[in-house]
């Protein structure tokens, strides 16, 4: 397939095995998530030809490795995005910027000017990199690699260097970079968090294995999805802004439900990323009159499971297949609700947040 | 003052010439010897490093087998025409080199390795060919450790006496290099000629030492990205 990215590895390196076959679209961002030491690094380094493993990697319908050949990395079209912005000490911000947009061969679309705005960089142009921020670094490097005009983005870990500071800092601009530039990126992290925020695609690897792989809001639902037992599961939703009421509450349409949620400088019609959080959301049999919480909506209980011996985990779906999301509590108000597989329950959602204009 | 200015300028020119061969020969070992997985590689370190702590006068004896007429020299020689390397000022360029290679290679050695992989990774991602990954990053991170290489290698070829009064023997105007000629005018009690020389020796040594610390301080200072 032309529109694809297609991975397949089966070999070791050192002592590691590694054994993947999956597939990423050629637009928006794919995450590849799992815990250190799953091999998620790997895989980046050897789409971009720093590591030989055996195996197959096509690009958009181009081969860049397979039994026969394998480019080398200065002549893949990629960008990379190290954890450690890793600028040329040697050369100040504007040279860094060029180094590969001197060496490319492609076609310039993606113009200086335009990199600079998008990252903010305008101040720092003359600056060496010991004089910078690691978010201002960090920006710099994703600027250098956006110039050398790749086809994929290939990002390790861009943030997990970056104090809390530096990432809020940073992270607009990447959202800015997902809606305004359309180059699919591969992004490597162990934090969930940046999964929620900014992943449209999500593989998940444990031990130089695919678990799972497909789209966010699919894999984060499936039944049997290996995130539902994390203590900090969350369900990502993708809803429309309805309309803002007048005390400044913003009504969020997802099929046919409507949440509410405490936003500002949201406009109606805006695409929205909402996050549910399963320790956010209790279960009831009936809409509560006298409460304080404001999401209140019908779902049907679509799975019960054990988490350890005091918890379960319920997957609830909303009317019309619009979405799934999940509850965590107790076993005992489990079985003192009497809740079963197929029943219609109110989930009342403590707090929704918004991750993402999209 | 001929008698004077000869070894002076025979000294420069060895040390110059050596010094350029070193960089040529030195470099590329240096980078071989910093980035190969191979297990063997530090015995190929240890070889290279032997003339550290050989005495010049038995890497001068080995020498002059292998430039005579029986060794490496007078094969190579058959093909330049002359009996032997051995006594001539080609000989001793090559002896320097052998002598004074692991004072470049060691510095350099150390730079690469303290640049790391990382900057040449990054210079790849952004389409740099290996050639120009070396030219446009490493050769600039690696200065100072280049520098000091070169510096290293022209002082120590200055300072060889042993192993050049093994192989080059004392012609004046072809091997008879400063060291040498400082120790023939002791020998006949020209005092003054030896004062001239040792004192500019002296100072040239304190000179080369000096800039030495002074790259290894600007080196340590470069603020990591």
């Amino acid at each position: 397939m032309s529109d694809q990215i297609s991975i397949r590895l089966e070999g070791r390196l050192g002592t590691f095995e590694i054994d993947v076959d999956f597939f990423a679209p050629m637009h928006g961002i794919t995450a590849l998530f799992g815990p250190s030491g799953c091999g998620k690094t790997t895989i980046l380094r050897s789409v971009a030809g720093l590591n030989r493993i055996p195996g197959e990697i096509r690009v958009g319908g181009d081969i860049w490795q397979n039994e026969r050949l394998s480019l080398p990395t200065h002549k893949r079209p990629i960008g990379y995005v190290f954890q450690e912005a890793s600028l040329f000490p040697h050369l100040s911000v504007r040279q860094n910027l060029t180094y590969g947009a001197l060496r490319t061969k492609a076609e310039h679309a993606i113009r200086f000017e335009e990199v600079v705005e998008l990252l903010g960089l305008a101040h720092l142009i003359d600056r060496w990199p010991s004089h910078l921020s690691g978010g201002e670094r960090q920006r710099v490097s994703i600027g250098r690699a956006l110039l050398s005009q790749p086809r994929l983005l290939l990002m390790d870990e861009p943030l997990s260097a970056l104090d809390r500071m530096a990432k809020d800092e940073i992270l607009p601009y990447f959202e800015a970079l997902h809606s305004s530039l359309k180059i699919p990126i591969l992004f490597v992290t162990h934090d969930i968090s940046e999964v929620e925020r900014l992943a449209d695609h999500l593989v998940l690897l444990k031990s130089g294995r695919v678990q799972m792989s497909g789209r966010l809001s699919d894999v984060l639902a499936a039944p049997d999805s290996p995130l539902a037992t994390r203590s900090d599961f969350a369900a990502v939703l993708p809803g429309r802004i309805e309309g803002i009421d007048p005390d400044g509450i913003a009504v969020v349409k997802i099929g046919t439900t409507e949440i509410y949620l405490l936003a500002d400088s949201l406009s109606p019609g805006e695409p929205v990323r909402v996050r549910i959080a399963a320790g956010d959301v209790s279960i009831a049999r009936q809409r509560a009159q006298d409460s304080s919480i404001l999401n209140a909506v019908p779902v049907r209980i679509l799975g019960i499971e054990a988490i350890g011996v005091s918890e379960t985990g319920l997957l609830l779906g909303l009317p019309d297949g619009a979405g799934q999301f999940r509850a965590r509590i107790s076993r005992r108000s489990t079985i003192r609700l009497n809740l079963q597989e197929g029943e219609e329950v109110i989930a009342q959602i403590k707090s929704v947040s918004l991750l993402a204009n999209r | 003052m001929g008698e004077l200015w000869s070894p002076i300028r025979l000294t420069l020119e060895l040390a110059s010439i050596t010094t350029v061969l070193l960089m040529i020969v030195g470099t590329p070992i240096a980078w071989w010897l910093a980035w190969s997985s191979w297990r063997g590689k530090e015995l190929v370190a240890t070889i290279i490093a032997l003339p550290l702590v050989l005495p010049p006068t038995v890497l001068g004896f080995y020498l002059l087998i292998a430039l005579g007429p029986n060794g490496l020299g007078g094969w190579f020689g058959d093909l330049a025409g002359v009996r032997t390397f051995a006594f001539t000022f080609e000989g001793l360029v090559f002896g320097s080199v052998i002598y004074s290679l692991p004072f470049a290679v060691q510095p350099i050695r150390n730079s690469f390795e303290a640049m790391g992989k990382r900057p040449l990774e990054v210079a790849a991602t952004l389409r740099a060919s290996p050639w120009d990954r070396f030219i446009s990053v490493a050769v600039p991170l690696a200065l100072p450790g280049l520098l000091t290489g070169a510096v290293l290698g022209f002082a120590h070829t200055v300072g060889e006496f042993g192993v050049i009064l093994m192989i080059g023997g004392n012609i004046p105007g072809e091997t008879k290099v400063l060291s040498i000629a400082i120790y023939d005018f002791v020998e006949t009690l020209r005092w003054r000629e030896a004062h001239i020389l040792s004192a500019g020796m002296l100072a040239f040594s304190f000179a080369v030492i000096l800039s030495v610390s002074l790259l290894a301080r600007r080196a340590r200072n470069r603020v990591p990205a």
